[in-house]
């Protein structure tokens, strides 16, 4: 069952990312990354990864993709004055370095090898929470002082007037 | 405590050091700010040397005026007790090295920083010290009038000390740097009234000319350790026999460091073909003239010959070759004399003459005759310059013989004494003059390396002598006063601080040769005997290589250049005194050749042609074509090159940073592609 | 079960297709979303990993990398309005202000 749906998360994963990149107005690419983060949240379903799956979706899809989605109404750029961008020999150059870069991480993946084995328990909320508050406590307690610093900045950058 | 007063040698040269920090404290801060508000006053300029200004004597210059002399006269001290303390010592170990600190260290090689004492340079501190010491003093009578008085001393001072590290240096290089210090204080003093545009090319000249010579002593130098790995004296000497014996130092090699070694002698010495420089030296204040150009200085390349005697005497060729230089220049300079009318002029050409005869001298092996000459000769041109100077200094700056005459009476002791150093420098027998030019003529002619023709050429030499001093004589003293009459209102003998130095370089001239008394006429020379240690065999050899030759046969060679002196006398006496019309005359008759004479045989411009004008057509070449082209071209391009190179790789920092992060990728890429690579 | 390198593979292709993004658009707020999925990508990778090795540091990792990536996106978004106010243009090769 899983590599079918394998594929088809995949599938959907790269080809939301490639719809991405290529839109012209930045409000289709954020809705694509919407579908792209979906399916990357079933790929983590299929690794047993629940608890990172369900953040996935909120936070991400929830949070973040709509946060892009105020700015760019915010922002509201007019489709005339959005950049005109034409493949230039800089950025075919880009495409074909990425492209290499996609090549070396297959070679990469490839040279792993691994025997597939069975999941442990190591995606569940139980897991995840337990190593969060006992291991990694320190780095999580770090963590909400990184959020805070961000949305401190955020409201310092945004703001027009402090 | 005999012994313990070497010691102190360093104070030798230590002493004028100190003289020339002192008194160009005195010059910058004192001298200095009076001179540039006296030139914003408009009255700057002064004539040759005897402007008769009357100044305030401000307290510096009494300093000054004390000081000059004083550190010279206490060198002077130092040195007679050093030298004494020497000569305490047994001959063979008459050798005084004292290492002031270490100075060049390369490798193998070492140069110290050491004086070194021993007969040869023991009568070089006392020549330059004690002559350099009357000179001073004189200096401080003469310079009076200048404006410029601390600036003087201080060249003075630093001339002194730069000689004595010159004849004290107890290896090649610390002489080197004496050898290119004396040469310093030469340019500026002759350069010393630097408005005269005279004066200043005169010192240009001296100081280029010399540069040739230079350049074949460092040559030399540089040879000397190739062959010897040092450029210690003592060391040098001391590996001559092993390295002969291993074929190391050939004949080829001793004659290359020699022939070198001495065409630096000919640019210092005012030997063919590099004495160009020395009349044109004139121009500087005379009693420079005295010190530098006539006593201690030109005579470097004597002693630096003598110094190297023991290379010298590997290498016959070298030594003919010195000798017959010497020979030539003693003549060839000698018949200049006679017509030039400058009286500088002619004492110039006389002591071009007289280092002539002190290379013939080291050129037959008689190096202590040489040195011998050297000391008496310093007596006596030193006594003649300052004479001169006295003269030119009571007319007012006037220096042409023509207008002179009559002065006898009017300046009495600069008479007497320049008499007697005319008497000296002629070769009359019992003065000092003629011990050391009778020794030098018999040995040219008794000694192995001598010959007939040089002996020859060297008395022919010593009449044209004669003949030449005393129609400066004649013309200066006797006869009618062909004076301006503006100066000879103004007439007077000098102040004691001039005649005073006159008179005791008289004695001096007089009895300085009483110390090299020929063994021929009853006498014994202390002299050669004293400086048999720094010579060695090679003195000896040529001394006694002499021994075959009689005693009547050195009296008939005596008697023979006292009487061509006698004749030269005679001669001028017939022509300036009893039929003065006859000179004219004869210049007259023969027009072509006095006026070839007259103009020094046209070398300097012969000079100029072949050789001064190419170098400054091959300069401006150089200049517009090379200079202008090239290597402009090359400075530019490299500039252009890089702000072409600059312009475009600018282009790569677009400030996009897009392109930062592609070109990140890229390393990325390549990092990767190099990791996983199989 | 799948093999892990599967999910490694897929991992690379979507973090090539980001870096193409970043790269390869003016658009600032699509270089945004670029970002986004090269650190999805790389989430991925840590949880194939992590699940394979039965270990949980992977999923902590992932864990950590979404806040990082919420930061980052709230500030870059602030500094995005910021810029937008002031030069009235999100094209970031009008924004060139590094070469001075």
């Amino acid at each position: 069952m899983e590599p079918i749906l394998f594929i088809v998360f995949g599938a959907i994963a790269v080809g939301g990312s490639i719809m991405v990149v290529t839109r012209r107005h930045p409000l289709a690419s954020a809705l694509y990354l919407i579908l792209t983060l979906f399916a990357v949240a079933a790929l983590f379903v299929l690794r047993q990864a629940h608890f990172l799956a369900a953040i996935q979706v909120i936070v991400y899809a929830g949070a973040v993709v709509v946060l892009f989605i105020f700015v760019i109404m915010l922002i509201n750029v007019p489709e005339s004055r959005l950049p005109v961008e034409r493949l230039t020999g800089v950025r075919f150059l880009a495409v074909i370095v990425a492209g290499l870069l996609i090549l070396e991480g297959a070679l990469v993946a490839r040279r792993f090898g691994l025997a597939g084995t069975p999941a442990a328990d190591s995606g569940s909320v139980e897991a995840v929470g337990r190593a969060l508050f006992t291991d990694y406590l320190l780095a999580f307690e770090v963590t909400s002082v990184l959020l805070l610093a961000a949305v401190i900045g955020a409201i310092a950058l945004a703001k027009k007037k402090i | 405590m005999v012994g313990g007063i070497l010691q102190y040698l360093w104070l030798v040269p230590a002493l004028p050091l100190l003289g020339v920090i002192v008194n160009s404290a005195i010059a910058l801060f004192a001298e200095r700010p009076v001179l540039l508000r006296e030139n914003a006053h408009g009255e700057g300029g002064h004539g040759a040397g005897d402007a008769h200004g009357h100044h305030a004597s401000p307290p510096y210059r009494k300093l000054v005026a004390f000081l000059g002399p004083a550190v010279v006269g206490a060198s002077f001290a130092v040195s007679v007790l050093a030298v004494l303390a020497l000569a305490a010592r047994p001959a063979h170990d008459r050798l005084f090295v004292q290492v002031l600190f270490p100075w060049v260290q390369a490798g193998t090689f070492q140069a110290p920083a050491a004086l070194q004492l021993d007969p040869l340079s023991a009568v070089m501190i006392l020549v330059v010290t004690g002559v350099g010491f009357l000179i001073h003093v004189y200096s401080v009578g003469y310079m009076s009038h200048e404006k410029a008085f601390a600036r003087y001393f201080v060249y003075l001072n630093l001339f002194t000390f730069a000689m004595l590290l010159l004849v004290l240096g107890s290896n090649f290089l610390v002489m080197f740097v004496g050898w290119e210090g004396v040469g310093l204080c030469s340019y500026l003093l002759i350069g010393y009234w630097y408005e005269k545009k005279s004066a200043a090319d005169a010192g240009k000249k001296a100081f280029v000319v010399n540069r040739v010579g230079d350049f074949g002593f460092l040559v030399a130098i540089f040879l000397i350790f190739w062959t010897f790995g040092s450029v210690d004296y003592t060391e040098v000497f001391a590996r001559i026999p092993v390295l002969s014996e291993r074929g190391v130092l050939t004949t080829g090699i001793a004659t290359a460091i020699t022939l070198l070694l001495f065409v630096g002698a000919t640019g210092k010495s005012a030997q063919i073909p590099l004495y160009v420089w020395l009349p044109d030296a004139m121009e500087g204040p005379t009693p420079v003239s005295a010190l530098i150009h006539a006593a201690t200085m030109v005579t470097a390349g004597v002693y630096m010959v003598a110094r190297t005697s023991a290379l010298y005497l590997l290498a016959p060729t070298s030594m003919a070759v010195v000798a017959v230089v010497g020979a030539a220049t003693a003549i060839f300079s000698a018949t200049i004399g006679i017509t030039q009318n400058d009286i500088k002029r002619v004492l110039a050409y006389s002591t071009v003459s007289q280092l002539g005869y002190m290379f013939l001298a080291c050129g037959v092996g008689a190096f202590a005759a040489g040195i011998f000459h050297l000391m008496t000769h310093a007596f006596f041109k030193a006594l003649l310059f300052l004479g001169s100077g006295s003269v030119i200094h009571a007319l007012s700056g006037e220096q042409d013989m023509r207008k002179m005459g009559s002065l006898k009476k009017r300046l009495p002791v600069t008479f007497t004494t320049m008499f007697i150093a005319t008497l000296a420098i002629s070769g009359i027998p019992g003065l000092s003059g003629f011990f050391s030019k009778d020794e030098i003529l018999w040995k040219s002619f008794s000694s192995g390396h001598g010959h007939a023709a040089l002996w020859a050429v060297g008395t022919a030499a010593a009449g044209i002598t004669a003949f030449y001093m005393f129609r400066l004589v004649f013309l200066t003293f006797f006869g009618d006063s062909r004076m301006d009459p503006d100066v000879e209102r103004h007439v007077h003998e000098s102040p004691y601080s001039m005649t005073v130095p006159l008179m005791l370089l008289a004695v001096l001239s007089v009895a300085g040769g009483w110390i090299g008394i020929p063994e021929a006429l009853g006498g014994h020379n202390y002299f050669e005997a004293w400086l048999a240690p720094v010579f060695g065999h090679g003195t000896e050899g040529a001394a006694h290589g002499g021994g075959h030759h009689s005693l009547a046969l050195e009296y008939l060679l005596m008697a023979g250049s006292v009487g061509v002196a006698l004749c030269g006398i005679g001669l001028a006496w017939y022509l300036y005194r009893a039929r003065p019309g006859v000179p004219k005359e004869i210049a007259g008759r023969v027009p072509g050749l006095y006026d070839v004479v007259l103009n020094k045989y046209y070398v300097d411009e012969i000079y100029d042609a072949a050789i001064v004008r190419r170098i400054v057509n091959g300069s401006v070449w150089l200049w517009e074509a090379f200079d202008a082209t090239f290597i402009d071209g090359i400075v530019n391009g490299v500039g252009a090159l890089v702000r072409g190179a600059g312009e475009r790789a600018r282009r790569l920092q677009t400030g996009v940073v897009g392109s930062y992060a592609l070109s990140l990728l890229l390393g990325a890429v390549i990092v990767v592609g190099f990791l996983i690579w199989p | 079960m799948m093999e892990p390198s599967a999910y490694l593979l897929l991992s690379g292709i979507l973090f090539g297709i980001g870096v193409t993004g970043v790269v390869a658009r003016k658009n600032a707020l699509i270089i945004l979303m670029s970002v986004e999925i090269m650190l999805n990508a790389v989430n991925v990778a840590f949880i194939a990993i992590g699940s394979y090795l039965g270990d949980v540091t992977g999923g902590v990792f992932a864990f950590m990398v979404m806040t990082v990536a919420a930061a980052e996106a709230a500030v870059g978004l602030a500094i995005l309005i910021a810029i937008y106010r002031l030069k009235e243009t999100i094209d970031i090769t009008e924004l060139s202000v590094l070469k001075w």
